[in-house]
């Protein structure tokens, strides 16, 4: 039974994109067979990070419009079997993203694949709605901002009033909070909320915490998921909510300030 | 309090946001949950009252309030300071 999920935040920037594309390799490295699909429509970047954007071809908007064939759109990641890209149209208009087209794709995917990871665009117009309709699961990105935050609260509102699941009365889209940049030193000197702040505002169960990483914009200059780097904290963060996604019982971690060194301590150093 | 003070009051700004936020959140959710018609009938008040006084839309509130069991519509309208009256034409 294939599971499709929204990758979604409401505001930009707090790393959805960069979510989506550690996940759904993270899926794939499980052993399970994950197509990603960018729905930011004119302004697409999935294939940046996931580093394929050379092999572009034929997008999403093509495949609804019957210009080219799902296969021919789909990009294989050449790194890791199972996975497959989706990219989204750069040129087309963001309504070119019609009901019937979103839900005769995954419709299609839905028979080959086991997950489908949907990159939401920022903001609640039609593309954030597109990719969250159809959803079973839904990860929200959230930064420990108060934007960020208040936006998030908004995305949970929709998730369970706009969607599928919604108007057919079925259960709800099952919801998962994800922390981004998190910052601990900051949090422990009060400067940050932290994620029992968070957790209570928002009251949905926590997936995970990805610490501020230097790792991932070194991994978005590289068009390497972050997930892929197994000596940075933020890929192994990754990792850990993968495996908490697919039912395993891990602690958090990268949640406490690094224990400093005497020495360290002592020149002040970090 | 003195500016002084206020930059080295001991309120940790995390403690700040997240009094803003609970309460922010707290009234984003009463106006999500508020029925779809109160936009057109604040439209439709304000076309009615604009036939006697001179009022912009910023002139109109209308909110509602739930208190235990009974729900409260209040309506604000600002009167311009000189009414000025349409002539009956």
């Amino acid at each position: 039974m294939t599971r499709i999920i929204v990758i979604t935040s409401g505001k930009g920037g707090v790393g959805k994109t960069t979510t989506s594309a550690a996940f759904a390799m993270g899926l794939a490295l499980e052993g399970y067979k994950t197509a990603v699909i960018d729905f930011d429509v004119g302004l697409r970047n999935l294939d940046l990070v996931m580093g394929c954007e050379r092999r572009v071809v034929y997008d999403f908007v093509n495949v609804i419009n019957k210009e080219a064939r799902l296969n021919q759109a789909l990009i294989r990641d050449k790194r890791t079997e199972n996975l497959y890209i989706l990219p989204a149209s750069q040129t087309k208009d963001k309504e070119a993203l019609t009901m019937e087209g979103v839900e005769a794709v995954l419709g299609e995917l839905a028979d080959t694949f086991d997950y489908i990871v949907c990159d939401s665009p920022a903001g609640i117009e039609h593309g954030a709605f597109m990719a969250m309709y159809f959803a079973d699961e839904a990860i929200v990105v959230t930064n420990p901002e108060i934007s960020s935050v208040r936006d998030s609260d908004r995305i949970l509102g929709l998730l369970a009033s706009k969607t599928k699941r919604a108007a057919e009365n079925r259960s709800p889209i099952k919801e998962h909070l994800l922390l981004t940049r998190y910052s601990p030193d900051r949090v422990m000197k009060g400067e940050m909320l932290s994620v029992k702040d968070i957790q209570e505002i928002l009251s949905i169960p926590l997936l995970g915490v990805i610490p501020e990483s230097e790792a991932v914009l070194t991994a978005s200059n590289q068009g390497v998921p972050v997930i892929a780097n197994r000596n940075s904290d933020a890929g192994l963060a990754y990792q850990d909510c993968v495996a908490r996604f697919l039912g395993e019982e891990i602690e958090m971690r990268f949640i406490d300030p690094k224990k400093k060194g005497l020495l360290s301590k002592f020149f002040g150093s970090n | 309090m003195g500016l002084f003070d206020y930059f080295h009051a001991n309120r940790r700004s995390a403690e700040v946001a997240k009094e803003r936020l609970s309460i922010l959140i707290a009234r984003d959710q009463i106006q999500r949950n508020q029925p779809s018609f109160l936009p057109q009938l604040q439209d439709e008040l304000l076309e009615v009252i604009k036939k006697y006084v001179d009022i912009d839309q910023d002139d109109i509130s209308i909110t509602l309030d739930r208190e235990d069991d009974c729900e409260i519509l209040e309506l604000n309208i600002a009167l311009p300071e000189k009414p000025r009256q349409r002539q009956p034409s």
